[in-house]
């Protein structure tokens, strides 16, 4: 019988560990870039020395962050899609949006550039050339704030995505992290957050071959999510969170977040 | 390849200690979880052996089927049970390394349960006559069948081990991967996957792997040592 009393202790110490575990938490549906950019390694524990509130980061993509949200499964969600966000609010699922901070988009791109869009800054430009050219493009395809971005784009670009794509477009349905790890292998094109391709390290030979058009532009949101639709929220402990993302003390802690000297986020809070 | 070892031998002198909390987090959901599934699935095995009753052979496909469960699916139903939405919702357990060990037992009762009943029918048939004639009825056979296997019933359990501590799919949807509450060994790895520093995962993967070699030797040390003893 001794084969199963250690496992039984085991379990039983197991049992005990939610009450070990720190009292005072919040669940934040997030997305991956701001998880995998280490933006919340590096806001979290001042967070946490300043109130004593654990921040645990369920990091989805937008879309998802925001469909746990309304499963009441999270307290406050920080994602980057706009017209989602509003859509949210809409349903009545969160209390109020407030902006946090930027970053923008970047095309990413293989360094031998078969489209030829590379230093250009009109992005949809740049995406009717890779089109034309049928040059591998790697997308999302997870209903991400990325991707919802994207999808924009390219109807803005004029071309209906679903209906003209070829065997060129390769819709992974992947976070940003492993999305670039494909385009790195099939040196393809991709639309990625910059905080995400500033931290990534797989880079093979992609580089960045499009930034600085305005409409790259990518704004995120914190929201608490709304109490009185799921009484188990965390109100004044989520509130304390959004609050403090706000703050100047937050703003500044935003900005301060480098990878080898490079801002990855800019505070934008009104 | 010799990054990653570099990056494995790096973590394991250092003692990192997110490590080792990762590494004590995993260890301590999938041995909780093979100990559940055991005290449940053993029994089940031992009785499904033995016992003979309507669809019993329409219940031992179904168990063996079962042993492919795949881990996302279970990941799934486990979170929409536990999801605030779901009728477990109350309980407050998603995102908890509890939540985990629910996934990971329901992954891994069919393995116990299925290759137990295996080894224990396989004794059954040959031992069959001689316990009968001892007048042992079913549920006392069951029980000196369960003790007669135990050294392949060990390896029915490692199997469950490796199983649990192997899989991804399920403990990513129902813990969250959240940093210093359920991120274990596979879950820090499919993130420095994600993040492309694939040397750092490489090197994640090696002390995995490094660490349910050690379980199983442990095992198999255990195992030799009581079979020497008591024969």
């Amino acid at each position: 019988m001794d084969l199963i009393r250690g496992p039984l202790l085991l379990a039983a110490s197991l049992a005990a560990l939610p009450a070990l575990a720190q009292e005072k938490f919040i669940v934040v549906a997030s997305t991956t870039s701001t998880e995998q950019s280490g933006l919340f390694g590096h806001i979290l524990p001042v967070f946490q020395k300043k109130t004593g509130i654990q921040v645990r980061v369920v990091a989805l993509g937008t879309g998802q962050a925001l469909d746990l949200a309304r499963r009441g499964d999270a307290d406050v969600v920080f994602v980057h899609a706009r017209s989602a966000e509003e859509k949210f609010l809409a349903e009545g699922q969160g209390v109020r949006r407030f902006d946090v901070m930027y970053n923008d988009f970047v095309l990413i791109g293989p360094r031998a550039d078969p489209a030829k869009v590379s230093g250009g800054r009109d992005i949809l430009d740049a995406l009717k050339k890779i089109k034309a050219a049928g040059a591998p493009f790697v997308s999302r395809g997870d209903k991400s704030g990325t991707h919802l971005v994207e999808l924009d784009l390219w109807e803005q670009a004029g071309i209906d995505i679903v209906t003209e794509k070829g065997p060129w477009y390769r819709d992974t349905g992947q976070g940003m992290g492993p999305a670039l790890n494909t385009a790195a292998a099939m040196s393809a094109y991709i639309l990625a957050d910059r905080g995400t391709w500033i931290s990534f390290k797989n880079r093979g030979e992609l580089a960045i071959t499009v930034e600085g058009d305005k409409r790259l532009f990518n704004q995120y949101g914190v929201m608490l999510v709304n109490p009185a639709k799921h009484p188990n929220v965390k109100k004044d402990l989520g509130q304390a969170f959004v609050d403090w993302v706000v703050s100047p003390g937050g703003q500044k802690t935003i900005a301060e977040y480098k990878i080898g000297g490079e801002q990855l986020f800019f505070p934008n809070a009104k | 390849m010799s990054e990653a070892l570099t990056a494995a031998v790096e973590m394991l002198v250092r003692l990192d200690p997110k490590l080792v909390e990762i590494v004590l987090l995993s260890l301590r959901v999938s041995l909780s979880a093979v100990a559940i599934s055991a005290l449940l699935g053993l029994p089940v095995g031992a009785a499904i052996a033995v016992g003979r009753f309507p669809g019993r052979q329409t219940v031992i496909v179904l168990l063996n089927a079962l042993m492919g469960l795949p881990p996302v699916v279970v990941g799934l139903l486990v979170y929409l049970l536990l999801s605030r939405a779901g009728p477990l919702g109350a309980l407050g357990i998603l995102f908890t390394p509890l939540a985990m060990v629910v996934a990971q037992s329901i992954l891994i009762l069919p393995i116990i349960a299925a290759l137990s009943r295996q080894a224990i029918d396989d004794a059954w048939r040959e031992y069959e006559e001689q316990l009968r004639s001892l007048g042992a009825r079913r549920m006392n056979a069951a029980l000196t069948l369960l003790w007669d296997t135990r050294f392949s019933l060990l390896t029915t359990i490692l199997a469950g081990f490796g199983r649990a501590a192997a899989e991804v799919g399920a403990v990513m949807i129902v813990g969250g991967n959240i940093d210093g509450v359920t991120r274990v060994m596979t879950t820090a790895i499919a993130l420095e996957t994600s993040k492309g520093d694939l040397p750092l995962a490489l090197g994640l993967g090696m002390i995995l792997i490094a660490i349910v070699i050690a379980v199983n030797a442990a095992a198999y040390l255990t195992k030799e040592l009581a079979q020497r003893r008591y024969g």
